[in-house]
């Protein structure tokens, strides 16, 4: 008799999301989500504003979703989960964890100033923010966290984005929240761990989930996954966390990174680079994966 | 008990009897003393509550709506630009059937800068779907922050209290405090039909097709129609509590009147002194102050004008382009009715100047003397 040989599940078995949502095939922001949801479990109450996901959710009267969500407007994301948590305590409840859940629109640019105010004022709420650098649910404008050389509809080729991305880690990090976090979809018990973490965790947390879009990204649905872990293994999107502003971890340790042409070329929106230009965008990887290292300790 | 307070303390007070749970809060002139006295009952534990003291206006609403999804009472007060701010989420408050109650201080909108009163502010926001009331003494707007949580959370629609800048807010009065355990009888613990809860999951305020939108915004107007009978019974049943009657409308000596001012907020009380005089020159006049102007209280407008021959209506404000929001509204009122007075529209006051007892006069005079209006908007008081 051959022995029976049992395989651990690294992630939690329950699932809050349902088949049947509204996402587009091979969706990051939706993995996102599952993930998210297997870490903070039943007793979560989700703020979203105006983002692929209040459309991934599915219409009124539907919902892919197991727990309470409250669709808010575009830049309320933080101000609507402040209230939500005032009430929640109020009734009673500050069992419940309210997580905002936004996209990078709704928090690199048009929420930024409520998110401010509710770091600052140490909120007692979760904000994730998946980040899939650009507006993709209005058709693929390009966002403060859209990056240098990308292609948008509001950044066509001749015009491609000539600005950095936002940093906006840098800038949460100065309000000093308790607990700030990087994320990738390709690394999901990276993820679930962190979520887990933030629970446990009272004031406000944000965690920085870098989510793949194939639509907007002009990339293979079934490279969603292998896109995210190249961002990671670049070095382009590196798996941190900062703890009161201070303690910087880093989580995954490379050992050599690979090429960022790798994560490039893979994508439509990059297309249109000269190598001078991947050159150039190498170099803004490697500066910022230095500056990253060098506040962890490292 | 028997206080002197200032205007904006007087919603301070309404808000703390009624037991708001969630107030967020952002500090504008003229509102500002509304929540100092609440953060300050909040630190001293004389109101069980959470203030959020958020980052602007817009942010102060989505947290009130935010608590208010979540079950509980929730006020917050604003004015001129902060309301202007916080358009968006009025609809959204509305729209969501969520009763905040709000109070604004009736401030001129800028440019230039103005922090003096007139209506421009509240009347801007007349299509968002919230019940308004233009109060015109400190009592009257204790009472009716009370008031306005009872009807709102009966048919899940928010109410704006709204009073003069400085000519109601930062004016003392004496002010009848209710007592708590009374208004506790008159006024239960909020308990909404659906909230947001872990127990009990729903998405609300989702991506909503053709096939319902419009539905949920006939409930909204069919509810908004059911307020002025509301107002009616929670105003009688305040009285028999409270000894001060709660209507939609002042009716100051209208019947029988030859000439019928319609004026609100303090102009109202302003008005009331110059019938007064006017009735010992043997001038037979009365005044309509109209407190409840959304929804508009047609029923008894109507019924109280139809037996005027000369109505003067005095707006605070104007819509560029028509008329005064007032006139407008009387106007249509009226239009139908079998017999109908000449109605006479006049703005005056706007930017905080003042409306004054000769402007009364001269309102007066001009509808005396004319069978109809010689102009389309009469103004009172401008340097031409």
């Amino acid at each position: 008799m051959s022995k029976e040989r049992k395989m651990t599940l690294t992630l939690p078995k329950e699932e809050l999301m349902s088949s049947g949502h509204l996402a587009c095939q091979g969706c990051g922001a939706t993995l996102a989500m599952r993930y998210a949801l297997k870490a903070l479990g039943q007793k979560t109450i989700l703020c979203i504003p105006a983002c692929c996901w209040s459309v991934i959710d599915g219409p009124f009267p539907h919902s892919s979703l197991d727990v309470p969500i409250y669709h808010c407007a575009f830049e309320t994301a933080a101000s609507s989960a402040s209230g939500v948590r005032a009430g929640l305590d109020m009734m009673g409840d500050t069992e419940t964890t309210v997580m905002a859940w936004g996209g990078d629109g709704g928090t690199f640019d048009i929420g930024i100033q409520a998110l401010s105010g509710a770091a600052e004022r140490n909120e007692d709420l979760i904000y994730a923010c998946y980040d899939n650098e650009a507006y993709m649910n209005t058709g693929i404008q390009r966002s403060s966290a859209t990056p240098l050389g990308a292609w948008t509809t509001t950044t066509p080729v001749k015009h491609y984005k000539k600005e950095r991305k936002k940093d906006m880690i840098g800038i949460l990090a100065a309000h000093n929240i308790p607990y700030l976090a990087t994320a990738s979809i390709a690394y999901p018990e990276d993820m679930v761990k962190k979520f887990k973490k933030a629970k446990d965790i009272h004031g406000t947390r944000f965690i920085h989930i870098y989510a793949p879009c194939p639509t907007g990204w002009k990339s293979r649905p079934d490279d969603t996954v292998k896109l995210a872990r190249l961002a990671v293994q670049t070095g382009y999107f590196p798996l941190y966390e900062i703890e009161n502003g201070e303690k910087w971890t880093l989580n995954l340790k490379l050992k050599e990174r690979k090429p960022i042409t790798d994560y490039l070329k893979l994508q439509g929106r990059f297309r249109h680079l000269k190598e001078e230009e991947i050159n150039l965008i190498q170099a803004e990887v490697e500066a910022n994966y230095q500056k990253i290292l060098k506040k962890c300790g490292l | 008990m028997k206080k002197v307070i200032m205007g904006n303390h007087a919603l301070s007070y309404g808000a703390m009897l009624a037991r708001a749970q969630v107030i967020a809060a952002y500090p504008i002139t003229p509102q500002t003393q509304v929540v100092e006295l609440l953060s300050e009952m909040c630190a001293d534990g004389t109101l069980n509550a959470k203030f959020i003291k958020v980052e602007s206006e817009h942010s102060a609403m989505a947290a009130c709506l935010g608590a208010s999804m979540a079950g509980a009472r929730t006020f917050t007060a604003t004015s001129a630009q902060g309301l202007a701010l916080m358009h968006e989420m009025l609809h959204w408050a509305s729209g969501g059937r969520m009763p905040v109650v709000m109070g604004d201080i009736n401030r001129a909108m800028a440019p230039g800068w103005s922090i003096w009163t007139d209506q421009n502010d509240s009347l801007s926001q007349r299509d968002t779907g919230w019940i308004q009331f233009y109060c015109s003494s400190n009592q009257e707007v204790v009472d009716t922050v009370i008031q306005a949580y009872k009807i709102s959370e009966k048919l899940m629609i928010p109410s704006m209290v709204i009073l003069d800048a400085f000519a109601l807010s930062h004016t003392y009065e004496v002010v009848e405090i209710p007592e708590q355990a009374k208004v506790d009888a008159y006024l239960p613990p909020f308990n909404p039909p659906y909230r947001l809860s872990s127990d009990d999951p729903h998405a609300f305020g989702g991506l909503t097709a053709p096939e319902h939108y419009m539905e949920l915004r006939y409930k909204l107007q069919k509810d908004m129609e059911k307020v002025p009978a509301l107002v009616e019974e929670t105003g009688r049943e305040y009285e028999k509590t409270f000894g001060r009657y709660l209507g939609q409308v002042e009716n100051y000596l209208c019947d029988g009147a030859e000439l019928v001012f319609v004026t609100s907020g303090t102009a109202g009380y302003t008005a009331r002194v110059v019938v007064d005089e006017l009735r010992k020159q043997g001038i037979k006049a009365g005044n309509l102050r109209i407190k409840l102007f959304r929804p508009f209280p047609f029923e008894q407008v109507r019924t109280i004008l139809s037996k005027v021959p000369k109505v003067a209506v005095l707006d605070r404000n104007i819509s560029y382009g028509h008329h005064g929001v007032f006139y407008q509204e009387v106007k249509s009122a009226i239009y139908r009715q079998p017999v109908q007075p000449a109605i006479f529209g006049f703005i005056a006051g706007l930017g905080g100047r003042d409306i004054a007892r000769e402007d009364f006069k001269e309102i007066t005079d001009y509808t005396l003397k004319n069978n109809r209006p010689q102009e389309e908007i009469i103004w009172i008081g401008v340097k031409k």
